[in-house]
């Protein structure tokens, strides 16, 4: 306030000091509470559209279904079309539609938990909306992420998208049936996911074909008795 | 479009501690080494904080570059991008600066 007349001449400075996403930060720790509470086990899967997410996840659904609980969330702009090839497999699956938006954030996360309510002991994959730039930056309030590569992507994917890949305690380089027919080199494909995330584990699989799949099986074994993957608290 | 949402968190933020004085200036601080551009976020904050307190606020971004640590040769390393890699051939890197996205002050009448 000005000293002479009183009139509010300079603005007051207030310092807030506070990271942007602090409060989807918070709501993540709700939610990774919450699902440790239940013994549930998250995995938040991020790649391209058209990866072969889903295609893993119903492939994974059948494979693991029988000896344990698994639910679903899908993430996606539009249409319940994922949801309803999750549920065809009978495994319960909540599909959030997020418009405009190009992620899932936290409280998406948490009211679809609500409506889910995932059973103890259960394995849950959250299937992000399919874009690899904006979910990177979203802490959901899973165990771990995983970002899926497909073989008719680039090899180089990793050094363009790199901050969903630097985050990721797991690549899933999908679709191996096709490497005979598509020019994808596996190794240097390895070497970028190095460069920009040393501590990610690498897979590659086939979904459809079956190929390699106790590779990630095992991971997520793994994951569950913490010898695997890492939290994102930050 | 992340940068829509991050804009949101930080209008929202920026209101509830203005309470209902008008927010002339808001100091954000962001990493090289994180997904936000800071020209979207500009446009974004505009649109963001239409019709409340921070209506027409300046947005001033501190930018901070990336860096790192070479676990070893000991080295501190300028990271221009997320490419953990040391010129000593390491890619045992701990990035020291570069992930900010932080709130630091405002200016309220």
């Amino acid at each position: 306030m000005c000293g002479t007349c009183g009139c509010d001449d300079k603005p007051e400075v207030i310092t807030l000091e506070r990271k942007v996403l602090a409060h989807n930060d918070e709501t993540a720790r709700a939610n990774r509470e919450r699902l440790a509470a239940r013994g549930v086990l998250a995995v938040n899967l991020m790649s391209s559209p058209g990866s072969g997410k889903t295609t893993l996840l119903e492939r994974t659904i059948r494979d693991l279904g029988p000896d344990r609980p698994v639910a679903v969330v899908e993430g996606d702009q539009q249409t319940p079309l994922d949801a309803e090839r999750i549920r065809r497999t009978g495994c319960p699956v909540v599909q959030i539609n997020t418009g405009a938006g190009c992620h899932l954030d936290a409280e998406m996360l948490g009211a679809a938990l609500d409506r889910l309510a995932p059973a103890a002991g259960s394995l849950l994959f959250v299937e992000n909306v399919g874009n690899l730039i904006c979910p990177a930056l979203f802490d959901l309030g899973e165990r771990d992420r995983v970002v899926i590569l497909s073989v008719t992507e680039g090899a180089d994917k990793p050094l363009k998208y790199p901050h969903a890949f630097a985050v990721a305690g797991l690549v899933v380089i999908n679709k191996v049936d096709l490497l005979p027919y598509v020019e994808f080199d596996v190794a240097e494909c390895r070497r970028h996911v190095s460069a920009v995330n040393p501590r990610a584990a690498v897979v590659e699989v086939s979904a459809t074909r079956g190929d390699n799949l106790p590779a990630w099986y095992d991971w997520l074994h793994q994951l569950r008795a913490g010898s695997a993957g890492r939290d994102h608290t930050s | 479009m992340h940068e829509l949402a991050i804009a949101t968190e930080i209008a929202g933020a920026v209101c509830a501690k203005a309470a209902g004085r008008p927010v002339r200036r808001v100091t954000v601080r962001v990493g090289a080494l994180t997904a936000v551009v800071p020209e979207a976020m500009r446009f974004c904050f505009t649109l963001a904080v239409e019709g409340t307190v921070a209506d027409g606020a300046d947005l001033e971004i501190e930018h901070r570059p990336g860096a790192g640590h070479c676990g070893s040769c000991g080295n501190d390393v300028i990271l221009p991008d997320l490419i953990l890699l040391c010129p000593c051939g390491s890619a045992d890197v701990t990035v020291t600066s570069g992930r900010e996205l932080q709130i630091v002050s405002m200016e309220v009448d």
